[in-house]
């Protein structure tokens, strides 16, 4: 088989190189990991005159020194040539109403001596701002092949297409000569690693540490010669950032016209006269965030009902045409289970993302962001900290994957750090039926219920506990790179519906995939604990309940609900409640509370259902059932009430801050690509839920 | 007094002559803000703090901290 040409996507963030991507890749796209970086590498392919093509999108950046982690990956990628994917030719994305600025990087991206096409974006919107360019001549000056290409419409993308299987062997010379720099480095690592040209070589010095690929032999050598030799990398970077953009700007000076200004920018300035306004600038965006959160839980809710639906059917039919035994029990009691634990989340998922796309692709994000940066930095976080934050009352797990635009290395670990604190919708099924249990449904002030203020301050509780926690973190964290906030505003424009659909159709599916399969393994092995016990004791089951109910039907409900609560008992998941019951004693609880703790390690709701089965309630959806049974509980040491106020105000702090859901901490291992992660994240939380918990049972007992 | 980016009023303009902090240099240098290019105040945030300046036909947002570290002419 002929292999496949490697292209590999570069050019500014905002420049429409998305949209290039996704016209010519369409839904072919997949995520991958780039060797020894925490970054995903998106790649696609398709075929065109039956020649197969590999695209790869690099993050998008200014120029080809990295100043956050994931564009360190461009030069990395660029150069290492004996990768199995590098790219046979190069695209440069560029937007053609900002020509001057996008050409920093693709003049860099073009000394690096690889065939490289420069994709002009946007040009009807250059057009409207009265920016004329002179494609042929822009051709000629750069010695490059130039495709004008249209994100809307897809226009130039067969001739992109035919430019990319076109063999162009151009004479090639260096658009700025690096040896004026440093004469005498470059041909020295030039020769040791026996590369191309000299800009390759002076990146080598550049960017020594950056690279993955080098030996620490290599790194000592080019370390070696660059002390020898006097290289002084920031200096020369400036001198180097200067000297293209007189190149650019004199080139340019032919090639691009101005007539009057456009609409366009009036446009932008009168929108942001409005969204970054003193008050409505903060009213708009409440508004926004109220839109969202609306249409998370509302509109998502049928969505996740029927999902819920679906898969107990699916349970239910699997059971009725499988032979009964201890595979399927494990079919429909486990798997099938574990799996809708995991495609429910998909309607919140979707709908967030759909949200966080479409104000990405109109360029409001950016503005919230600017707006909120001021009170997010008192934090140790960062503007692009908020839409996680505000993702997280829904569903922590796309609130993390949310992060991935903080460029910050510190910013962004500590709002992944954090963001678990806000209370999701997995909290509130617990916090209902506590609030129902031990708050008085009363009203203070006349005005505000009691039930209905408790709530509002488990949220706020939530919120408090991520901004301490991110103060906390932002004091120990030591890292050495510096965290600047200098960031574009891009023009408003209608969102590209084909790039939200496709935002939405890639991260529901990295989530399921991704966090997926770790649900999937948990809920099976919780499966296995609640539903098998040491020695006997199972199979003795049904005799053991009807010695203690002897007056009960064994073919009565009553009798089957008492079975199940006997088994749990004495399952291996049950004596687990039971051998915790010394350390959770402090905080008020007994190994029924035990039980429930361990079973909703993997996800918090799953208290309420193994509350309902532990007490041998029936009918799990009842609430008022389980509310009854729990306010009947006596405390054996009392002989009071077990469900008091003080246990109440503990289960849900204790809720409130443990680290109870595994699809989080898998997310967090997926997004950090670190295991220390989500095991401090696991500590951290729990011992906090554990030391407030027992603050606050002591201090009401 | 020397004036940096940080004392320009909404619609004032000034021309970029030096830098202060070489690490945000580089940074600004790249996004087109290079010594003898003209700079544009457009509005600060609501708590004052970013400001959005019009550099070379876009739109920049920095935080005052690093403004001050763009001195004009």
């Amino acid at each position: 088989m002929k292999r496949a040409i490697n292209v590999a996507l570069v050019g500014n963030p905002n420049a429409g190189k998305t949209s290039v991507f996704n016209l010519l890749t369409g839904m072919n796209q997949k995520v991958g990991n780039f060797p020894g970086v925490t970054m995903d590498k998106v790649s696609g392919h398709y075929s065109f005159q039956g020649e197969s093509t590999m695209v790869l999108d690099l993050p998008g950046t200014y120029s080809i020194y990295p100043r956050s982690m994931d564009e360190r990956v461009v030069f990395d990628f660029l150069s290492d040539e004996n990768a199995h994917d590098y790219p046979d030719k190069i695209i440069a994305v560029a937007d053609a109403s900002n020509l001057e600025r996008n050409l920093l990087l693709f003049s860099q991206i073009l000394d690096l001596g690889q065939p490289t096409i420069l994709a002009l974006t946007m040009l009807d919107m250059a057009n409207k701002q009265g920016i004329n360019i002179d494609i042929t001549a822009l051709e000629k000056e750069f010695n490059t092949k130039v495709v004008t290409i249209n994100g809307r419409n897809g226009d130039g993308l067969e001739e992109l297409k035919e430019a990319i299987l076109e063999s162009r062997e151009v004479e090639y010379t260096a658009l700025y000569d690096v040896r004026e720099l440093s004469p005498e480095i470059i041909p020295v690592i030039k020769e040791k690693f026996d590369l191309k040209n000299d800009y390759i070589a002076y990146q080598y010095a550049q960017q020594t540490y950056s690279k993955s690929f080098l030996s620490n032999d290599d790194m000592q050598f080019i370390a070696d010669a660059k002390v020898k030799y006097n290289f002084c990398d920031r200096q020369f970077q400036t001198t180097e950032t200067v000297e293209r953009y007189k190149i650019i700007r004199q080139k340019l000076s032919e090639i691009v016209t101005r007539s009057q200004p456009g609409e366009i920018k009036t446009r932008t300035s009168k929108l942001d006269k409005i969204l970054t306004h003193k008050i409505y600038g903060y009213l708009i965006f409440m508004a926004v965030l109220l839109l969202m959160f609306q249409s998370i839980f509302e509109w998502a809710n049928p969505f996740m009902d029927w999902i819920d639906l679906g898969f107990a059917q699916l349970s239910a039919f699997a059971r009725s045409i499988l032979p009964s035994g201890v595979l399927t029990n494990l079919i429909a009691e486990g798997i099938i289970p574990g799996l809708g634990g995991v495609v429910i989340f998909i309607p919140q998922i979707a709908l967030l993302f759909c949200f966080i796309s479409i104000l990405e692709e109109s360029g409001y994000m950016s503005r919230v962001v600017f707006l909120t940066d001021k009170i997010m930095r008192k934090f140790g976080l960062n503007g692009k900290s908020i839409v996680p934050l505000i993702s997280g009352v829904a569903c922590a797990i796309p609130a993390i994957m949310a992060t991935r635009n903080i460029e910050s290395w510190k910013d962004r670990i500590i709002t992944i750090f954090v963001t678990p604190f806000m209370s999701c919708s997995a909290r509130l099924p617990v916090y209902a039926i506590l609030i129902s249990l031990v708050i008085p449904d009363t009203r203070v002030l006349g005005i505000f219920n009691l039930q209905g203020l408790t709530l509002m301050f488990l949220y706020l509780l939530g919120f408090f506990g991520a901004i301490f926690s991110a103060l906390i973190l932002q004091k120990i964290l030591k890292v050495k790179e510096r965290s600047y906030f200098i960031m574009e505003l891009p023009v408003y424009r209608w969102p590209k519906w084909k790039n939200v659909w496709i935002t939405i159709f890639s991260k529901s599916r990295t989530f399921v995939l991704e966090a997926g399969k770790i649900i999937l393994a948990i809920s099976i092995v919780l499966w296995v604990l609640a539903s098998y016990g040491p020695g006997d004791r199972f199979d003795q089951a049904s005799t053991a309940v009807q010695n203690t109910y002897p007056t009960l039907d064994t073919t009565s409900v009553e009798f089957e609900n008492a079975l199940s609560a006997y088994k749990l008992e004495n399952s291996y998941a049950g004596i687990l409640g039971k051998s915790i019951e010394p350390v959770i004693r402090p905080l008020g609880y007994d190994w029924k509370i035990g039980i429930a703790l361990i079973t909703s390690f993997a996800a918090r709701e799953v208290f309420v259902g193994t509350i309902a089965t532990i007490y041998s309630v029936g009918d799990e959806e009842n609430e008022s059932t389980i509310k009854d049974k729990l306010k009947a509980e006596i405390n054996p040491e009392t002989g009071l009430p077990m469900y008091t106020f003080a246990l109440g105000l503990s289960l849900m702090i204790f809720y409130a801050f443990a680290m109870q859901c595994m699809s989080t901490l898998a997310v967090v291992y997926r997004e950090t690509k670190s295991i220390k992660w989500p095991i401090l994240q696991l500590i951290y939380m729990s011992g906090l839920a554990y030391i407030c918990a027992l603050i606050a049972y002591q201090v009401f007992k | 007094m020397i004036k940096s980016a940080a004392d320009l009023k909404p619609g004032q303009r000034g021309m970029v002559k030096d830098f202060t902090d070489e690490y945000i240099s580089l940074k600004l240098l790249e996004m087109g803000v290079l010594p003898g290019t003209e700079i544009e105040m457009k509005f600060a945030a609501p708590l004052g703090d970013p400001i959005c300046v019009d550099v070379s036909g876009y739109a920049l947002s920095l935080r005052l901290e690093e403004a001050r570290t763009i001195i004009l002419s």
